[in-house]
């Protein structure tokens, strides 16, 4: 009835992830209860769970992202504690507990907290740069969410009830085949990435579509804004990649599952063929996160130094260089399998190669601040801050580009601090740039400056206190994912780290001291304009929050940087014109069918990890019931009425008109 | 945009290339649909490449099992192309009668569709089962788990798309040759027409090329 599942998943005798699971049970459940007691479930469900709206998915994707940060961050903390203290002792945490908790860090930071983040900021502000009402596929969009949100929830189930992977975050076999890994932690992996899997498929085939076929009239190729190209860019690989990922899961399940031999040691399967599989979607996934952070920075650098962005078309080259360079080095993550000096050799200059474009991006952002009148917000030190840490990030990654190099560094704690340095100085930085720059715009106030800055610096000083120490570790021999050691002369360094982490939370702290505080003083903070930094680009040129259609005109772009150029005309020219007609808008309506879905795959997903085939049928038949209700909708669009659409815009517009005088009376 | 009203034309050519073809604005609802559909396409087409590259590498591990030549049957292989390669000229039949708002065509080259394709599914099916009987099931070796997955994939692709066909004529039954009801016409007909691509692939390189093996 109940397959694998019964009392003994629960770990009773292990007090940390039960007092953890607790705590957050009644947390969700007090949430929950405050929720429905204040009568808000109403204006949940209908304005946030059923929206279709690309602005508000984009928020819960990176509310999704924030609280599983947090998730992840524990698991960091608990990881730098055991290891400073497990010197010659088995440290507070036992191997199989420690095990799990590296790989559900991994896991969750890159599934969970990078993927949401990066898709999030996209959802948000790429129709809003285009100059379009919506993505090109708006209950698709709730769908992808609501699945990837499905996979949160599993990997999180697993903290009680059974137990997560003890593999790595990539689940190499036969590790995590069913001879060594019998238990349900793998299965909990496998089946939370393959459901979130789908719904990062369907955000990527949505985002590409949008940016290659609903741009705004004028908007050529060459106009676009830079976040648009990286968004471009970043779900090309999307859709490219992840199906590899697809495929290599499902692999490794139906090994798993049904007694198939693709990975294991037995009849004849190859356990590199997984390596080469999951590398093959592994490192352009990397740049899937990274890219979109670069566009950030190009907007944020170019926005906060009041220059166009520097070399804009060997921007857009070197982004689509790296797009498909990034597909061609995936054998530098084990150069030590015995590939030959031949193949090692030319995918170690493969990846070297791809340092050009990215130098190329960092002279730009270089050469687009110098020269500008540069403000110091929280986006820009952010962006600052990235460069400096990118370029360390980077450089040690050419050092392990280097097979012989890589020998003796491969698996090292060395290789753990160069992907830090990157995906944190890269990816989480592009994040919080881009969370500080763009939150005015999503919820109409700004984030407190000071709070902000104190978050940057936390972060930025604990981030070099908790990595640098790991590269000398690593090249003093250290291997990652050690639970404990002999070697004195590795403990300072593990002691520093910790004491970094520590630094870091203080960021980490101040990052929720600066939402509660701007919350809190949102009147005092309210950007009335709609364009609180002095934009370049066309979500500037709607109002904080922007309506629900967005745009009350389609925009008509003469050049790049459309908004700057209007404005810069605005103030030359009278602003007296004639009051535009306004007409009907038809926007799509709100749908159940995302997070009903959610719910069945839900159902589904823990079926299948504890092999209760009767609820697996139940999910998937509700999940294909889903998608035909929704597809016998009459009617999916609705009409906001031009006298409504009239009102909603005059009062931005009265807005901007009295920003634009003053300036040009300046 | 109404800050536009007055604004001029002289960023339109910013790089003095000479030659600008100004962008007309979103797309139509059907090209956006059509297009998404590809994309997705290609990367379930990308899915597929996997499978055929692990069969590629497990084509030799058949550990003391039965090579591809001792297992496949010419004669069942020929008989599923012709099934599926004639149900896309009726599937392509259907979406020409929907296009013109036949009904009787279209049902009629839907229904023909769908029988080919359950055919073809039983063949495959009863191959499957045959080959389980005689003890070489998946489980044997790596050779027949990634001949069982490849293919099965595609078959479960065909009987993903057989589901999706019944569902489209009920829609066609119900809702007509509505605006919408054509645009999901259009994308499963290139869904239909893609697994017969794949198919092609399938049968060049599991079961003639394996049949040299």
């Amino acid at each position: 009835m109940l397959g694998k599942l019964d009392w003994s998943a629960i770990p009773f005798d292990q007090p940390i992830p039960l007092v953890a699971g607790g705590i957050v049970l009644v947390a969700i459940l007090g949430v929950l209860a405050w929720v429905v007691v204040k009568g808000h479930l109403p204006y949940l469900w209908h304005e946030w769970i059923t929206s279709v709206d690309h602005k508000r998915i984009g928020v819960m994707y990176i509310l999704l992202a924030s609280v599983m940060l947090l998730r992840g961050g524990s698991d960091a903390i608990m990881m730098r504690i055991q290891q400073a203290v497990a010197y010659q002792s088995q440290g507070y945490l036992p191997p199989e507990h420690y095990n799990q908790i590296f790989s559900a860090h991994g896991t969750i930071m890159i599934f969970f907290v990078a993927m949401p983040f990066v898709i999030g900021l996209m959802n948000l502000v790429v129709p809003l740069q285009l100059g379009v009402r919506d993505v090109a596929f708006p209950t698709l969009n709730s769908v992808g969410f609501w699945l990837t949100a499905t996979g949160a929830l599993l990997v999180n189930l697993s903290l009680v009830i059974g137990e997560f992977a003890r593999t790595g975050w990539l689940a190499f076999p036969p590790l995590s085949g069913l001879s060594y890994s019998p238990g349900v932690g793998v299965d909990y992996y496998a089946w939370s990435l393959q459901i979130s899997g789908v719904g990062t498929l369907v955000a990527g085939i949505n985002l590409v579509t949008t940016v290659l076929k609903l741009r705004t009239k004028g908007m050529n190729y060459l106009r676009m804004p830079m976040f648009c190209w990286t968004t471009l860019a970043s779900n090309l690989l999307i859709v490219s990649a992840f199906p590899i990922l697809t495929a290599t899961l499902a692999m490794l399940l139906l090994d798993r599952y049904l007694g198939f031999h693709f990975f294991t040691n037995e009849a004849g399967g190859n356990v590199m063929m997984f390596m080469n599989l999951i590398w093959a979607w592994g490192h352009p996934e990397v740049y899937i996160l990274v890219l979109p952070a670069f566009g950030i920075f190009s907007e944020v650098v170019s926005t906060f130094s009041g220059k166009a962005l520097f070399g804009y078309r060997s921007m857009v080259l070197a982004t689509m260089a790296i797009c498909v360079i990034s597909f061609m080095v995936w054998l530098h993550h084990f150069f030590t399998m015995g590939a030959g000096p031949d193949v090692n050799a030319i995918f170690g200059i493969a990846s070297m190669i791809i340092a050009i474009p990215t130098g190329v991006k960092i002279y730009n952002w270089l050469f687009t601040m110098y020269g500008g009148r540069i403000r110091f917000a929280t986006p820009m030190l952010w962006a600052v801050g990235f460069m400096v840490t990118f370029i360390i990030g980077g450089l040690t990654g050419v050092l392990v580009a280097v097979p012989p190099a890589d020998f003796m560094l491969h698996n090292s704690m060395f290789l753990v601090a160069h992907f830090h340095n990157v995906i944190i100085g890269g990816v989480l930085f592009g994040a919080f740039a881009g969370f500080e720059y763009w939150f005015p715009k999503a919820f109409g106030f700004r984030l407190d400056e000071r709070w902000g800055k104190a978050a940057f610096w936390f972060t930025f000083v604990g981030f070099y206190i908790t990595f640098m120490p790991l590269y000398i570790a690593g090249m003093l021999g250290m291997t990652r994912r050690l639970q404990h050691y002999e070697v004195a002369a590795w403990r300072p360094w593990m002691i520093v780290a910790a004491i970094g982490m520590a630094v870091l939370s203080v960021g980490v702290i101040c990052q929720i001291m600066q939402l509660v505080v701007s919350i809190r003083n949102r009147e005092a903070l309210r950007d009335r304009t709609g364009d609180p930094w002095d934009g370049r680009s066309l979500e500037w040129a709607t109002s904080s929050p922007p309506p629900v259609f967005n745009f009350a005109f389609n925009p008509d772009v003469r050049g790049e940087d459309a908004y700057w150029d209007m404005k810069a005309k605005a103030q030359q020219q009278s602003l007296e014109h004639d009051v535009p007609e306004y007409q009907d808008i038809e926007m799509p309506r709100n749908s159940p069918t995302g997070f009903v879905c959610a719910f069945f795959a839900t159902i589904m997903g823990f079926a299948l990890i504890w092999h209760i085939w009767w609820m697996v049928i139940v999910g998937g038949v509700g999940a294909f019931a889903t998608f035909v209700v929704f597809a016998w909708r009459d009617h999916d669009e609705y009409v906001i009425p031009a006298a409504e659409v009239a009102r909603i815009d005059r009062v931005n517009l009265e807005e901007r008109r009295s920003l634009v005088s003053m300036a040009g009376a300046i | 945009m109404s800050m536009t009203a007055t604004a001029g034309h002289a960023h339109a050519d910013p790089h003095h290339i000479g030659v600008v073809i100004e962008h007309p604005g979103p797309a139509s609802k059907r090209i956006v649909t059509a297009y998404g559909f590809w994309v997705f396409l290609l990367s379930d087409i990308v899915m597929f490449s996997c499978f055929f590259a692990a069969y590629a590498v497990l084509v030799h591990q058949t550990a003391d099992g039965p090579k591809g030549s001792e297992i496949f049957e010419q004669r069942n292989v020929a008989i599923e192309t012709v099934c599926l390669l004639l149900s896309s000229f009726t599937c392509g039949m259907a979406s020409i009668a929907a296009d013109v708002r036949n009904r009787f065509w279209f049902y009629l080259g839907m229904t023909v569709t769908c029988v080919l394709g359950l055919i073809f599914l039983v063949i495959e099916f009863r191959e499957f089962a045959d080959l389980v009987a005689r003890g070489y099931g998946p489980s044997r070796s790596a050779f027949l788990s990634s001949f069982f997955s490849l293919v099965g994939c595609h078959g479960l692709h065909v009987s993903a798309g057989v589901l999706w066909l019944l569902t489209m004529m009920a829609q066609v039954f119900a809702k007509g040759f509505r605006a919408d009801v054509l645009r999901r016409m259009m994308c499963f007909a290139l869904f239909w027409h893609a697994l017969d691509i794949i198919w092609v692939g399938v049968f060049s390189v599991v079961y003639l090329l394996g049949s040299a093996v």
